[in-house]
């Protein structure tokens, strides 16, 4: 094959032709600031209003629950730290899991130095948090429980309703990053007990630097960007017209071919699974294998090293991502694969590949075929293998 | 991000495998940390190093930092080799991103560490050679984490 595969949807995803062609006249004829009052701007208005009822729809959440960010991390720090500000006089404890993104994680961390006190709530084996333990690490000064809809690594889905009725029952918010879940599982808000709810427009064909904030109405938490009174008061800068355009675009494709696209996706996902323990040894499938995103694999190869396997995957034509230390450039492979509980070698020999609804069985062919000669290479250069090799004869 | 040369020691390694009867062997370095490397010496009557093999464990820039000591200490005396620094790896090797430069180091440490093994062998000492330490990471990998 001598065309690109790319495999790292999760890392983000092709602008769809669609969403591009939709976005194109906001830049240019349609340029108008949505807050003025001629008529390219009232235009710009209007679409604003219909992207936001699109995408309020797509989670059975109300338009005015909406509010356009520049991003997914945006999202999550608004829902964090507003949150935690607006309801300090009630209390100073956050519940969190050991598995969420950094958005979180590191948002975290900042509201700690600031006095908060976070409990970081651990995963199964399958990269699924207990509940037990969460039920447990509820206080009566706990303002909010923020777990992710799907992790990003290992695709592991959460169970959104059972928390959703912890929260409720325990009179405590609920906000959900679900920056990789938005329309690649159902989300209904009220259902689920939903407060908050962050997703992003580039993991789902939409254009980067747009996101939203579904916040629930009677939630006190205030502004995190200040300025002009745009979003309701709530979120101040100019609307960014084609990215809000491109994402409410995206939103009604995806909802609109929902049904084909998950179809798709599991069918290619279980195939790849399959073909990848069954063809390649000392394989491990990180995460659940069935309870995961529709487009999330992630293997550890054990005895090699993550970098070295991108490094050969990337000359093979293949894009994936990987959690091992050297990709990140700290010390310690990927937070997720360890609070599974994975051994450090073997965190090291993770690759996550993640598919869109257009690859192709022939494209995961190619990949298992080139990964098999790949992974026996970095085995035949690593002591760990001739070590294990020796002890089995 | 990695220099050409880096590129070309880890797509055609030089020296990998293993050697029988060895002279020397020394492995340093953890799993934890994601790199482990392992050096085989054949040295002669002479104190030269005939013939050295590596194993390793660990990113694109700790293979080619194996192969490129491999390289340099090959045909050397014990001596010679000894005076190899992790500097004349990265150097040899046209630069290392800074998060890599530790991969260097732990060259240098496999090439003590199977120097070591060889001198305790044979009852010998060398001025300079010292026993190796079990893992050497507990310095920093240079920058942090980026996001």
């Amino acid at each position: 094959m001598d065309k690109l595969i790319y495999l790292d949807h999760a890392a983000t995803t092709k602008v769809d032709p669609r969403v591009l062609q939709e976005m194109l006249p906001y830049f240019t004829e349609n340029f108008g600031n949505p807050s003025a009052f001629y008529s390219i701007a009232r235009d710009a208005k209007n679409v604003v209003e219909e992207s936001r009822e699109v995408i309020a729809k797509a989670i059975n959440a109300d338009p005015a629950e909406i509010y356009f960010t520049a991003g997914g991390t945006e999202s999550d720090n608004w829902a964090l730290i507003s949150t935690a500000e607006a309801y300090a006089s009630k209390g100073k404890h956050i519940i969190t899991s050991t598995i969420e993104h950094h958005a979180i994680l590191h948002t975290c961390k900042y509201l700690e130095k600031k006095g908060y006190e976070v409990t970081y709530v651990g995963v199964d084996e399958d990269g699924i948090i207990k509940l037990e333990e969460l039920k447990a690490a509820i206080r009566p000064d706990t303002i909010l429980i923020s777990i992710m809809a799907a992790n990003n690594e290992i695709g592991s889905l959460q169970p959104l309703k059972e928390i959703g009725e912890l929260a409720k029952e325990h009179k405590v918010l609920f906000h959900t990053d679900a920056v990789q879940a938005f329309t690649q599982i159902p989300i209904d808000v009220k259902e689920m007990n939903i407060d908050m709810l962050s997703a992003s427009g580039h993991k789902i064909n939409g254009p980067k630097g747009i996101g939203i904030l579904y916040m629930k109405k009677g939630i006190r938490a205030g502004a995190f960007i200040h300025g002009g009174a745009q979003e309701r008061r709530k979120r101040a800068g100019t609307n960014n017209v084609p990215g809000i355009v491109g994402m409410g675009k995206a939103v009604e494709i995806a909802m609109a071919e929902y049904q084909e696209r998950i179809a798709a996706k599991v069918a290619l996902r279980d195939y790849l699974i399959e073909k990848m323990l069954k063809e390649i040894p000392y394989t491990k499938l990180n995460g659940h294998r069935e309870l995961r995103l529709p487009n999330n694999t992630n293997f550890s190869f054990r005895f090699i090293e993550g970098e070295a396997l991108l490094i050969l995957l990337e000359q093979a034509g293949i894009c994936g991502s990987s959690g091992s230390a050297c990709t990140s450039g700290s010390l310690d492979p990927s937070h997720v694969l360890l609070a599974i509980g994975l051994p450090h070698e073997i965190a090291h020999g993770s690759l996550r590949l993640t598919l869109s609804e257009e690859n192709t069985r022939e494209e995961m062919d190619y990949v298992v075929e080139k990964l098999k000669t790949i992974v026996q290479r970095l085995r035949e250069m690593s002591p760990l293998y001739e070590d294990f090799i020796k002890e089995q004869q | 991000m990695y220099t050409e040369k880096v590129m070309d020691h880890f797509m055609n390694p030089r020296n990998m495998g293993e050697l029988e009867n060895a002279s020397g062997v020394g492995t340093v370095g953890n799993a934890k940390c994601g790199d482990i490397m392992r050096i085989f010496l054949d040295i002669d009557e002479n104190q030269v190093i005939q013939d050295v093999k590596f194993k390793t464990f660990g990113c694109g820039a700790a293979v080619a930092t194996s192969s490129m000591a491999t390289e340099l200490i090959k045909g050397k005396t014990v001596e010679e080799a000894l005076k190899m620094t992790n500097k004349a790896v990265c150097e040899a090797l046209d630069g290392l991103p800074p998060v890599k430069v530790h991969c260097s180091l732990l060259a240098e440490e496999a090439v003590h560490a199977a120097l070591w093994d060889y001198a305790k062998k044979n009852n010998l000492e060398f001025e300079g050679l010292k026993e190796p330490v079990a893992d050497i990471h507990e310095h920093d990998h240079g920058e942090e984490e980026e996001e």
